[in-house]
């Protein structure tokens, strides 16, 4: 029982809490954000065509993770299947640009729209089943697309397709088009689901999180918020499709639909930290330098980091970013609310 | 009455399905954890026949004797070294981390034994087969494998039913807390679960490894048969995955005998209609939990 008091003193007490979103970190990230995406947009300028090529790969992992992440770390679903629909992105433009002549630059965003399309229907066989069984069942519909792809003689069947369209541009115009194109893919992806997870959705998700059961009760619609970010997902994984195809021009089934994107995206999340927007950023670029510096070893650059990330996930379960973070204290991103007491706004009590 | 032949080719194969499925069907049922590393670790099994028959020349039936014993007490370290310790960390660790497992085992067996193809040799008993009529033959090997799939099969549903430590993996599985007021380490039952699964996928590598002609990523095809074979007979239930098993031979057979080519989607497109249409499996279990 509460004394009249102490009723009081906890009345004054919220009337002075406020609820908060950004932080000084956040402004901070921003400040960051916005001179670096700036710079980068200058990089076709300063640097040579080979290093906006590996550049573009690497906003594509940045896109895959960030993809990956949506789903796993936010929406809860862990899928071996995401090249599915990078394949469908990366087909879709060859096939939209090359046969049907459209624009390359068109090409993309329509592939990107044909995944989410077709994704609709796969979320309704994919969500019947769940946790593990599920990320069997998304990696087992890849297959199925990639050996549907390996039927179909008007994309080069078992042999693949050749982008020649892009062509009609000087190859450094080219390759400068294609990495502003990937920039601009990254911003995209890390904004949508930055404003995403700030959105009723995140707020949603993170309620599914820590009791879906709760959750649903309380009337979040748990399976359409999930099949919305499953949707977001394969949209995001077809355009980093899109951009790998315009980065090497050449596409074979067995390479654009390989099971090994799935474990780089895998890695990368659990490495950099999974569920915040920070970590899987944080973890494409070790990835990129991790592959990069390994390059001679082979097939060791996978085991290593494949070694890594179980490390990773069995005593460092917030990643790297966690750990640059201080458990999350700095947020660049923050989707989450905090609330601030009196005492951490004045430094001491008002009374 | 090629059509003939490709069903009873088919339902042999489903026996190697089974047998491929047991493990994944166990581990889940006692610990919900479906183990990504499956396949692979089958391949495990069958470079370690690879090498013991083909390599040190010991006989078929020797190396089955050595490879399942190696096979559980892999699984029984992988266990206390890797799963139990990912099942205390909750959520996604599990899944994360048996993940992992397959993509480093997958690329360990690449850099030792090299992406070139190999098969465990068995002599004649490979190639001799019984002759039911002018067009059907049925081969001892793929006869000796689907007998093997339904005693394992039956072998593992008995000793879950019956066997002592059989209870307590049902008992762990139900609610681990409370069976370590028992007196049961939940943990050690968990270890010889997987030893136990382990076992049958040493076998089912031996096989599957005598059968094909396998690279290491072949891991990846046996995972995803073992997956279907126990969807399609329904989550829970043994009898099930052998059901399932000879439905996902059956269709690949037949797609095959279509065109050649259409084996592996038409086994794919039968899970997915089977995902679609009955979700709950063929046989499955009465009580779900």
């Amino acid at each position: 029982m509460s004394t009249p008091t102490e009723t009081h003193a906890h009345a004054t007490v919220t009337s002075h809490a406020k609820v908060k979103r950004s932080t000084r970190s956040s402004w901070a990230g921003l400040g960051i954000a916005v001179p670096v995406v700036l710079f980068m947009a200058a990089a076709p300028y300063i640097i040579d065509r080979g290093f906006q090529q590996q550049l573009v790969t690497l906003f594509s992992l940045v896109v895959l993770a960030t993809m990956w992440n949506l789903l796993a770390g936010y929406g809860g679903m862990v899928s071996v299947g995401q090249q599915a629909y990078i394949g469908i992105g990366a087909y879709g433009l060859v096939y939209l640009a090359d046969t049907l002549g459209l624009d390359p630059f068109l090409a993309v965003p329509l592939s990107v729209i044909i995944a989410g399309l077709l994704s609709i229907p796969i979320s309704f066989l994919a969500f019947r089943l769940v946790g593990g069984y599920f990320a069997i069942g998304t990696w087992v519909i890849a297959e199925v697309v990639k050996q549907i792809t390996m039927q179909v003689d008007a994309l080069g069947a078992g042999i693949g397709l050749s982008l020649t369209s892009l062509n009609e541009l000087s190859p450094g115009r080219r390759i400068a088009y294609v990495y502003w194109l990937s920039l601009a893919a990254v911003v995209i992806a890390v904004a949508v689901t930055y404003f995403l997870m700030r959105s009723r959705l995140g707020l949603g998700f993170t309620a599914i999180r820590d009791d879906q059961v709760a959750a649903s009760s309380l009337g979040v619609r748990v399976t359409h918020s999930k099949r919305f970010v499953f949707v977001v997902s394969a949209m995001g994984c077809a355009l980093a499709g899109g951009m790998i195809a315009a980065n090497t021009l050449r596409i074979t089934p067995d390479s654009i639909y390989s099971v090994n994107f799935s474990a780089f995206m895998i890695f990368m999340v659990i490495i950099g930290g999974i569920g915040t927007i920070e970590g899987p950023i944080v973890g494409a670029i070790v990835f990129f330098a991790l592959q990069e510096w390994l390059s001679d070893l082979g097939t060791w650059y996978l085991i290593i980091i494949g070694v890594l990330a179980i490390v990773i996930t069995l005593f460092l379960p917030r990643g790297l970013w966690g750990l640059i973070s201080g458990n999350g204290r700095i947020r660049l991103f923050p989707v989450g609310y905090r609330l601030v007491n009196p005492i951490e706004r004045f430094g001491r009590h008002p009374d | 009455m090629q059509w003939l032949n490709a069903i009873i080719q088919g339902i042999l194969l489903g026996g190697l399905y089974a047998l491929l499925a047991a493990g994944l069907s166990l581990m889940f049922g006692v610990m919900r954890i479906v183990n990504l590393a499956h396949g692979v670790l089958a391949m495990l099994a069958a470079y370690l026949g690879v090498v013991f028959v083909n390599n040190l020349g010991l006989p078929w039936f020797l190396a089955l004797v050595i490879v399942v014993p190696i096979m559980a007490a892999v699984g029984y370290v992988l266990q206390w070294g890797l799963f139990n310790r990912a099942i205390s960390k909750g959520g996604l660790a599990p899944l994360l981390v048996a993940f992992g497992l397959a993509v480093v085992l997958t690329q360990l067996l690449q850099q030792i034994f090299s992406a070139d193809s190999r098969s465990i040799q068995i002599g004649a008993l490979g190639t001799s087969s019984i002759q039911v009529s002018d067009t059907i033959y049925i081969g001892w090997f793929p006869l000796m494998t689907f007998v093997v799939g339904v005693l394992v099969i039956a072998g593992v549903q008995v000793f879950l039913n019956r066997a002592p430590l059989g209870r307590a993996m049902r008992a762990t599985s139900d609610d681990p807390e409370t069976v370590n007021l028992m007196g049961i380490n939940n943990r050690q039952v968990y270890a010889l679960a997987t030893a136990l699964a382990m076992a049958t996928v040493g076998l089912a590598g031996m096989f599957i490894g005598t059968k094909t002609q396998f690279i290491p990523t072949y891991g990846d095809l046996v995972l995803i048969f073992a997956f279907e074979a126990v969807i399609i007979g329904g989550l829970g239930s043994l009898w099930g995955t052998l059901v399932g098993g000879i439905i996902l031979g059956v269709a690949q057979t037949v797609g095959s005998q279509i065109n050649p080519s259409y084996g592996l989607l038409v086994g794919n497109l039968v899970f997915l209609a089977i995902l679609a249409f009955r979700p709950q499996g063929l046989l499955p279990k009465a009580v779900t939990t």
